[in-house]
């Protein structure tokens, strides 16, 4: 059988099909600039603008005026002092979440996957909740006990899933990540609740607040302290791109191309849920980030995890922070969770991309 | 295993062909004996080091996320290209070759969900082609397709041994694409290896009952001149 290597001729028409966002390749370097440029523009837009919403009307020229001393200038203090630190909180969370999405997408070789699937929220819940509910046992500790209980209880969670997962030394099971995650999830979420059930009711409604997924952070503090933890999940995941694309074709095949395919599951675990525990002892479980973000961004950019990455980094940071704006204007003057606003946004789009994905299958 | 043969590798179904694909890839570690890749031992080289030299074509592939065709081929560059490094217009042009090679260069602009069995079978090879390996590994590379998109790999596995000089093993379990297209076979069972050689002297209805339990008529195809597999009947 004869075979032609171009055959633009006998193209049948049935070729003129759907192109992916990848498709038309300029280079990847181009690509990877065009996109990092107009997300990372996309998220200091937000940050910048989102301190200037609020229930006293403050004005960005003279927020950065030189010529007004800071402390007379009221303004730059409801900025820097009030408004900005939420935004940095959003931002930081926003990228974290977004981030690590798509590494367990791609670790998990599953496009629902989110950050939360393998039970990372759950531990940082049940560590949240067991400092909001008994406060004495860590009252000595110089740090806020909850956002601290809650990173411990990310990594006591990430400890029992690994565990499982290489239990029986045959390299990472990722389908065993999968069931211990979602398993573990479960049991968290009884632990929990039994702990509710000895609580009080004030520690009841900071419990379900906590659980609800909130950037009302008061300072810089909070923020400082889940920053350098961020950063070096973000510096792992620079090693991860390539890696990743390789992944999501499959492990033999990554294997064959000359990926270290352990090291790089392991490396993507980690630094994921390194990530994935930070932003939520900081933010609480906010839920869809982790999915929303990395599924918009394919659709915009195709799926090179070179150009995926980074991109749902920035576009995550932009995205939670517009997003705390309509929890905090909605219904104003009373300011909702912003977990709530995601989860009102995220879940419809998690069921439109589940039938979609089900009937382009 | 002489370089620039075609070789296959015949077994009934859990008889070790995938495991010793893998093993040959340096995929499995043996659990004993060891691999020689030119008299060096593939444990001593790194993953990256054995997929510039041994390229693997698996039995299906399903994409976690979709990919356009000529993405999937520029990823047999891997093992070519640092940690950061961003494919040049060489690896583009590498890439565009292999597909060309294997007759799917139109379809370099689109999603490879969106491509038949056998399109799919072609582009996954162009990728292996893409890593410029000198020895290719197949898996049943026809085990999920229909006849005329056998015929199509077959003729392209033979294009592609003869005119780019590319050492190939094919693990298969259909006797007649073994016979149609290798020069040499090596015949598996529990493990272990019965028979090795040309594929004239291996394939004989002896082996073929010993391997499968099945009476059948080797015969040599009036037209082609090739061996040709009739099973009769199986014995218990």
């Amino acid at each position: 059988m004869p075979h032609e290597t171009s055959s633009e001729v006998r193209r049948p028409m049935s070729d003129v099909g759907r192109e992916p966002a990848g498709a038309n390749l300029p280079s990847v370097r181009r690509r990877l600039i065009v996109a990092t440029t107009a997300f990372g523009a996309l998220a200091c837009i937000a940050c910048l603008a989102a301190p200037l919403v609020g229930p006293t009307p403050i004005h960005l020229w003279r927020v950065f005026d030189r010529t007004i001393a800071f402390r007379d200038n009221v303004d730059a203090q409801i900025f820097f002092i009030a408004r900005l630190p939420r935004a940095l909180a959003g931002a930081l969370v926003g990228s974290a979440l977004a981030a690590s999405g798509v590494v367990f997408q791609a670790l998990l070789r599953n496009p629902l996957a989110t950050p939360f699937t393998l039970g990372v929220s759950a531990g940082a819940a049940l560590g949240a909740i067991l400092a909001i509910t008994f406060p004495l046992a860590l009252a000595a500790l110089p740090v806020p006990a909850v956002p601290l209980a809650s990173f411990a209880g990310s990594l006591f969670a990430v400890g029992i899933v690994y565990a499982l997962a290489t239990a029986r030394r045959l390299g990472l099971s990722t389908h065993v990540l999968l069931l211990a995650g979602v398993t573990l999830n479960a049991f968290f979420s009884a632990l929990i609740l039994f702990v509710q059930y000895s609580a009080d009711q004030s520690q009841t409604v900071r419990t379900v607040r906590w659980l609800m997924g909130d950037l009302d952070v008061a300072t810089y503090t909070p923020i400082l302290a889940a920053l350098p933890f961020t950063l070096v999940a973000f510096a792992a995941f620079a090693w991860l791109p390539r890696s990743l694309n390789l992944l999501a074709v499959g492990t033999d095949a990554a294997a064959a191309r000359g990926v270290d395919v352990l090291r790089t599951q392991r490396l993507a675990f980690f630094s994921a849920s390194l990530a994935t525990g930070a932003a939520v002892s900081l933010g609480g479980p906010i839920g869809f980030i982790g999915i929303v973000v990395p599924h918009l961004v394919r659709l915009l950019v195709g799926s090179d995890h070179r150009i995926v990455l980074p991109s749902s980094a920035l576009f995550g940071a932009g995205f939670l922070v517009a997003c705390d704006v309509l929890a905090r204007t909605l219904l104003a003057p009373i300011e909702l969770p912003v977990g709530i606003v995601t989860a009102m946004i995220g879940g419809p789009f998690f069921l439109w991309l589940l039938v979609r994905q089900g009937g382009g299958r | 295993m002489p370089s620039g043969a075609l070789f296959g590798i015949l077994g009934p179904n859990g008889s070790g062909k995938t495991t010793l694909l893998r093993v040959l890839a340096g995929i499995l570690q043996p659990a004993m004996g060891r691999v020689l890749l030119e008299g060096t031992d593939l444990r001593r080289l790194s993953r990256r080091a054995v997929a510039r030299r041994v390229a693997v074509v698996p039995q299906e592939t399903h994409l976690a996320f979709d990919y356009s065709v000529l993405e999937i081929a520029l990823m047999g560059r891997y093992p070519h290209l640092g940690t950061f490094g961003l494919e040049g217009p060489r690896d583009v042009q590498v890439a565009r070759d292999a597909l060309a090679a294997t007759g799917t260069i139109h379809l370099e602009r689109r999603s490879f969900s969106t491509l038949s069995g056998g399109e799919k079978q072609r582009v996954v090879i162009a990728s292996a082609l893409a890593q410029a390996a000198e020895l290719m590994l197949l898996d049943e590379p026809t085990a999920s397709l229909d006849l005329g998109y056998q015929i199509e790999i077959a003729s392209l596995l033979r294009d592609l041994n003869r005119q780019h000089g590319v050492t190939m093993v094919i693990a298969t379990h259909d006797l007649n694409f073994a016979a149609g297209i290798c020069n040499e076979l090596a015949l598996l069972r529990d493990g272990r290896l019965m028979a090795s050689g040309a594929t004239e002297s291996v394939l004989t209805p002896a082996a073929i009952g010993a391997l499968y339990g099945v009476e059948a008529d080797v015969a040599r195809h009036p037209i082609t001149g090739r061996l040709i597999v009739v099973p009769t009947r199986k014995v218990s």
